[in-house]
């Protein structure tokens, strides 16, 4: 039997707010443990949360870029149960009226397109930290405790780990470009849980499904989703039913192990938060978030195909994050060589990021400073391989193009007098390459180019040198 | 009676409370007896009756976006039966 996966998404995303959903403690990474609290976070007796009107609005954004319907009535619940990450034993978050219902985001998968459906996204706060550093106990760090999320939950539509993969992505390039969310996936701003159950290919029936937490990372995705669709399809050729369970993803072992059974542990007792009051959104104020949003990845790549006549495939790198289009923008504003400047972009230099371990948005260059060496290259003053290197030493450097050159006295050779000379030279120490173009094999003309490039350390500009190299063979050949 | 000992048990055991069975029969008795009384209530015809999702007449009730002094830790952790390194402390939590 040939066997298909149903996948389905949870992602939360921790929202980039300045202070925390409930309280106006700061959401800051990073800080010495248990600095970032207060008696609300902290779940103390007879406090009242009050809800931060910035979780509203990217919350609002978050579902307008997602293409969803954003409620005109929500309200928010208490989700009961015990974990010492949580000091109220409740997390507020939404049940039955999320904020934001039925979107849809468009992937590309081999070329063809798909849509992933949004079931919805709800409001709700992160839990705190556990850290199992005690020997007899459990630390608990409360800082994150009360950082907004949404929580995204689509509809079962990827069929496989790439669709997974690639809606990810989409997903984050989305939030990244609207600004609601860092989405560092390290400090564990974006978070998936993967839904996932087999059945036989072509059926319309959902087989029983799994839930993997946590997985905080592209890769983790993949491999886990790999692992758990060949542990249940192992398990059902063995005549076994899947059990629904919550299982959780150890990246290191790449295994996966059951955390708690669904069937025993899935009673949260929802009921209205009595403390926190129905957030009521108006048209107007959604037409204004609307008017806001920035430029999303899709609309770019179609402008940028448009506007600055690229290839599909150069538009959907460049696009590929905000960082990377904002570069490119900046650096096309001053330099109207957008193909140029895509090639660079999309070529040399995420091998230069990777040697260094950086990101983009660590990038030690400017678009101004890539730009100058663009013109240099362009011009003539350097060849694209001294270019290359320039770029090295830049990275390295933070140096400006020019100033490298003339240091290192990479500007080609254009002086023709000069060049001739050595030229001369090199034809006349090879007869026998001149005899083989005099009976017609071109392949000799490479051999002198090289040996020109070799004599100049590559500063000789090679369409000048080659006009030489064939006029002075012409003469030699009489 | 609406309540049965086995709802009784169930809601102990997600509320993490232990009751003996003469317990358990007690407060099958006394909360089925309040839950039955509250069915009073599903005589009366709703179907024109909004739901109740907020007792107050309040809505939109928000709190500017801007950072306020926190406790500092020795605060926060004033109350804590047991605290290390800063963190509160608790019993091993199984994984």
């Amino acid at each position: 039997m040939e066997y298909e996966i149903v996948i389905g998404m949870e992602i939360h995303v921790e929202l980039g707010t300045q202070t925390k959903i409930f309280c106006a403690c700061p959401t800051e990474f990073g800080a010495e443990e248990n600095t970032h609290t207060c008696p609300v976070c902290l779940g103390m007796p007879g406090v009242l949360p009050v809800l931060n009107e910035k979780v509203v609005e990217y919350a609002t954004r978050t579902g307008l870029a997602l293409n969803c319907e954003i409620a005109h009535y929500s309200k928010m619940d208490r989700k009961n149960y015990f974990y010492p990450d949580l000091p109220k034993a409740y997390q507020t978050s939404q049940f039955d009226l999320p904020i934001c219902t039925g979107g849809v985001v468009e992937i590309d998968v081999d070329g063809v397109t798909k849509e992933i459906g949004i079931t919805r996204i709800h409001i709700e706060e992160d839990a705190g930290k556990l850290l199992h550093e005690s020997s007899e106990g459990t630390l608990v760090d409360v800082n994150r405790c009360g950082v907004p999320l949404v929580e995204i939950v689509t509809e079962p539509d990827m069929r496989s780990a790439e669709e997974a993969k690639i809606f990810a992505e989409k997903v984050r390039n989305i939030l990244e470009y609207t600004g609601v969310s860092d989405c560092k996936m390290q400090e564990g701003s974006m978070r998936f849980d993967v839904n996932l159950s087999m059945r036989e290919k072509g059926s319309l029936v959902l087989g029983t499904r799994t839930e993997m937490k946590n997985l905080n990372s592209f890769r983790a995705l993949v491999r886990a989703v790999h692992y758990e669709s060949k542990r249940q399809i192992l398990e059902l050729k063995k005549g076994h039913r899947i059990i629904q369970e919550t299982r959780k993803w150890d990246d290191t072992k790449g295994t996966s192990s059951a955390l708690r059974s669904k069937e025993e542990a899935h009673d949260y007792r929802y009921f209205p938060e009595p403390d926190l009051v129905p957030i009521i959104i108006e048209e107007d104020y959604i037409a204004k978030i609307k008017a806001n949003l920035p430029e999303l990845p899709e609309a770019k790549k179609r402008r940028y195909i448009k506007e600055y006549k690229l290839p599909e495939y150069d538009a959907g790198v460049l696009t590929a994050t905000g960082i990377l289009a904002t570069f490119f923008e900046d650096a096309v504003a001053v330099y109207n060589e957008p193909k140029q400047i895509s090639n660079w972009l999309m070529v040399e230099i995420p091998p230069l990021l990777k040697e260094k371990e950086l990101a983009m948005e660590n990038i030690s260059i400017t678009p101004v400073q890539l730009v100058e060496l663009l013109k240099l290259v362009k011009n003539n003053t350097i060849s694209g391989t001294s270019g290359k290197e320039v770029l090295k030493v830049m990275f390295d450097t933070g140096k400006n193009p020019g100033d490298i050159v003339k240091e290192q006295g990479l500007a080609q050779m254009s002086d023709t007098v000069e060049l001739e000379a050595i030229i001369e030279k090199i034809v006349a120490a090879n007869p026998k390459s001149v005899e083989d173009i005099g009976s017609g094999s071109d392949k000799a003309y490479g051999f002198l180019t090289g040996q020109v490039m070799k004599a100049t350390k590559g500063q000789a500009n090679p369409q000048v040198a080659n006009e030489i190299i064939r006029a002075v063979v012409a003469k030699h050949l009489g | 009676m609406s309540l049965t000992r086995e709802d009784v048990t169930y809601v102990a055991n997600l509320a993490r409370l232990e009751f003996s069975d003469d317990e358990v029969t007690a407060l099958a008795d006394q909360l089925g007896a309040v839950l039955d009384y509250a069915q009073t209530l599903s005589e009366l015809d709703t179907k024109e009756v909004k739901a109740t999702e907020h007792v107050l007449q309040l809505k939109n009730v928000f709190r500017e976006d801007v950072v306020k002094p926190c406790l500092t830790n020795e605060q926060a952790l004033a109350n804590a039966p047991d605290s290390e390194a800063g963190c509160f402390k608790v019993p091993r939590v199984m994984e």
